[in-house]
């Protein structure tokens, strides 16, 4: 694999998979047209929705899913052992997801409900980086596959990759949309960073907030924005807590 | 320019004729919002009669069709330790019906900085100058304050330009290329009877303006006032959210990316419309940035529009027509904003 002349060193990659749906995995393994290209670019070790080969050897780890089990925390620790680069990737491995739900009630009524009388051994949520170290990490439920690949590249290349800063409204106004927030939705856009391409808000769904804080985010300014239109504190924590990704933003003021 | 009326049966006939000649962007209906009204863009249209003649305001301005969200700079194909670089700026001729007076203020604020200035910027020209412009006259909305700023009549750079005077238009005309597009259609000489019409029409409109903002004076006010309060108010709202540059019909700054396709054999060099009201538009090399707060980045944004830009071309850039007001998730409009200023009113 040449680039300008340049040998390129290829990385041996992992993909292991925790408590997700295995989406972000999907995301990679269905961009159809670049894949060949996408799998020139490293040396795929492990990963389960693309060969069912299995090996010990790699340097980075891509780590999907949040951590909800004894065992699963076991089996992190020595990913991060055997891995140079720790790469938490999608929203729940990134703040816990969607899982973060459950966070919501005590660990005995989340078993009760779900398993009955066959229970199983659970922990509430965590992220990835609150059991082990993490290098880097790509939010998005799920992630974008252009920007996913977009940072493979740039890891290959050995150059900077930078997140956009500035939040989805940006991307949104680029896809001229109206604001939802006209329409009697809460639209956490404003304090969410970009790069998404506002897919949500281009099928008339609101941002939740998936991919975490936008570099700026004025969330006191947003806060009283929705308050005014009439939402109670409830309906607003509802939405702002349903990733557990802006909680760093939005529990800081309240 | 020349001055003729068209009758308005002439009209459709002249325009189905230009749609079936040439790509043909108009207001279209694209969308309701929640409260039923009419949502308009501007897109491609086939047929006359997908044309919202009376539409009210697009949320975007036309701005987009010149300077594009995102637009190729050029492209490298790289072959083994070679490398060869693409640029293309040339787009096919297109027509654009409908547009507003202020609108057309916009591009030609716009064609000050990209077409007339120093290094006019050859993508920007080959768009301007391949789009031929049919403007029409229109009642302005409850919020419209074009006519402050001298924007609500367009007195050059369309083609076209038509009034509706009850079962004709009254129809300026400012290009030969406009001129030749008659030679099947029929049109009229001016009549007294128009030019009363015209006059009186022109009156009615001017009178419905509800909302004005003193202007007067205000780029030196700005220079008084650069530490006011004002600016903190609004700037403690600000989402720093870029909505506003998005949508003005006058903002064109913008930021290049350069991005390596996966297979490594080829690389684009792309230009992305940018706010100053975004976190890092004024962050340099070695991570320094020179406006931080949100308030700062605010009051910059209302300085290049009617103070900074009065200083190169005489005119403010804003041309008044509340699209960044309308659009902003946080309430920030220039209408408020600016009469703060002018009182000083820190509530
Ligand atoms: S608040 Fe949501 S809908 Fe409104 S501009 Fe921002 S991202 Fe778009
Ligand atoms: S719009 Fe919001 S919720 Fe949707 S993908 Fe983007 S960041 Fe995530
Ligand atoms: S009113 Fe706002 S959107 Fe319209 S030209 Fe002025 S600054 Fe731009
Ligand atoms: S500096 Fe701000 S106000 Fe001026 S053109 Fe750029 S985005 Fe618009
Ligand atoms: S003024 Fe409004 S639209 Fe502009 S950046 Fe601030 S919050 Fe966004």
């Amino acid at each position: 694999m040449e680039y300008l002349g340049i040998e390129l060193k290829k990385p041996k990659v992992s993909f292991f998979d925790f408590t997700c749906c295995e989406g972000c995995q999907l995301q990679i393994a269905n961009k159809e047209d670049t894949l060949v290209d996408f799998l020139s670019l490293v040396e795929v070790v492990n990963f389960r929705e693309i060969s069912s080969e299995k090996k010990d050897h790699y340097e980075i780890a891509f780590i999907e899913g949040a951590i909800s089990r004894q065992d699963e925390i076991e089996r992190l620790e020595k990913i991060r052992k055997q891995a140079k680069l720790v790469v938490a990737l999608g929203t729940c491995a990134c703040y816990g997801g969607v899982n973060s739900l459950k966070k919501r009630f005590s660990v005995e009524d989340v078993v009760n409900e779900v398993y009955g009388h066959n229970p199983v051994e659970t922990l509430p949520v965590k992220s990835v980086k609150e059991v082990v170290a993490v290098d880097f990490e790509i939010p998005g439920c799920p992630i974008s596959k252009a920007e996913f690949e977009s940072i493979i590249l740039h890891l290959v290349l050995g150059t900077e990759f930078r997140f956009k800063k500035y939040p989805v409204c940006v991307e949104c106004k680029q896809n001229l949309n109206h604001c939802l927030l006209d329409e009697g939705k809460i639209c956490l856009g404003p304090i969410t960073r970009a790069g998404c391409n506002a897919v949500c808000i281009n099928g008339k769904l609101p941002c939740y907030g998936c991919r975490g804080p936008a570099e700026e985010n004025n969330w006191p300014s947003l806060k009283q924005i929705l308050t005014e239109k009439g939402f109670s504190p409830e309906q607003i924590d509802e939405k702002t807590s349903f990733f557990n990704s802006l909680t760093e933003v939005t529990k800081n003021e309240s | 320019m020349l001055y003729k009326t068209i009758s308005k049966a002439n009209f459709k006939v002249f325009i189905n004729e230009v749609i079936a000649g040439n790509v043909t962007i108009a207001p279209k209906m694209t969308d309701k919002d929640s409260e039923g009204n009419p949502v308009y863009q501007f897109q491609q249209v086939y047929a006359f009669d997908e044309i919202a003649l009376n539409y009210t305001k697009t949320y975007s301005s036309l701005k987009n069709f010149f300077l594009p969200f995102k637009e190729s700079l050029s492209t490298f194909q790289f072959d083994k330790n070679e490398w060869k670089q693409k640029i293309e700026y040339s787009i096919h001729p297109r027509v654009i019906v409908g547009v507003r007076a202020c609108d057309i203020n916009g591009l030609l604020k716009l064609d000050n900085v990209l077409m007339k200035g120093k290094y006019p910027s050859p993508y920007y020209v080959a768009r301007r100058t391949n789009t031929f412009l049919i403007g029409l006259d229109h009642e302005p909305m409850a919020d419209c304050f074009c006519q402050s700023l001298n924007s609500d009549e367009a007195l050059h750079g369309f083609d076209l330009f038509l009034t509706d005077i009850g079962d004709k238009y009254f129809m300026q005309i400012n290009s030969s290329k406009a001129f030749n597009l008659f030679k099947n259609v029929q049109i009229n000489d001016i009549e007294t009877e128009d030019e009363e019409k015209y006059i009186a029409e022109k009156k009615r409109i001017a009178s419905l303006f509800k909302t004005r903002v003193a202007i007067t004076g205000l780029s030196n006010l700005m220079d008084i006032e650069f530490e006011s309060d004002v600016w903190k108010k609004w700037g403690d709202k600000c989402l720093s959210c870029g909505t506003c540059a998005m949508v003005c019909p006058t903002c064109y700054c913008f930021t290049v990316t350069e991005s390596i396709d996966v297979s490594l054999k080829f690389a684009l060099k792309e230009k992305v419309l940018y706010s100053c009201n975004l976190v890092d538009f004024a962050e340099v090399a070695g991570g320094h940035n020179f406006r931080p707060e949100p308030a700062t980045r605010l009051k910059y944004r209302f300085y290049h529009q009617h103070r900074g830009f009065v200083e190169s071309y005489d005119e403010p850039k804003c041309v008044g027509c509340n699209r960044c007001g309308i659009a902003c998730p946080a309430g920030i409009n220039p209408i408020d904003v600016i009469h703060d200023l002018r009182m000083e009113d820190v509530k």
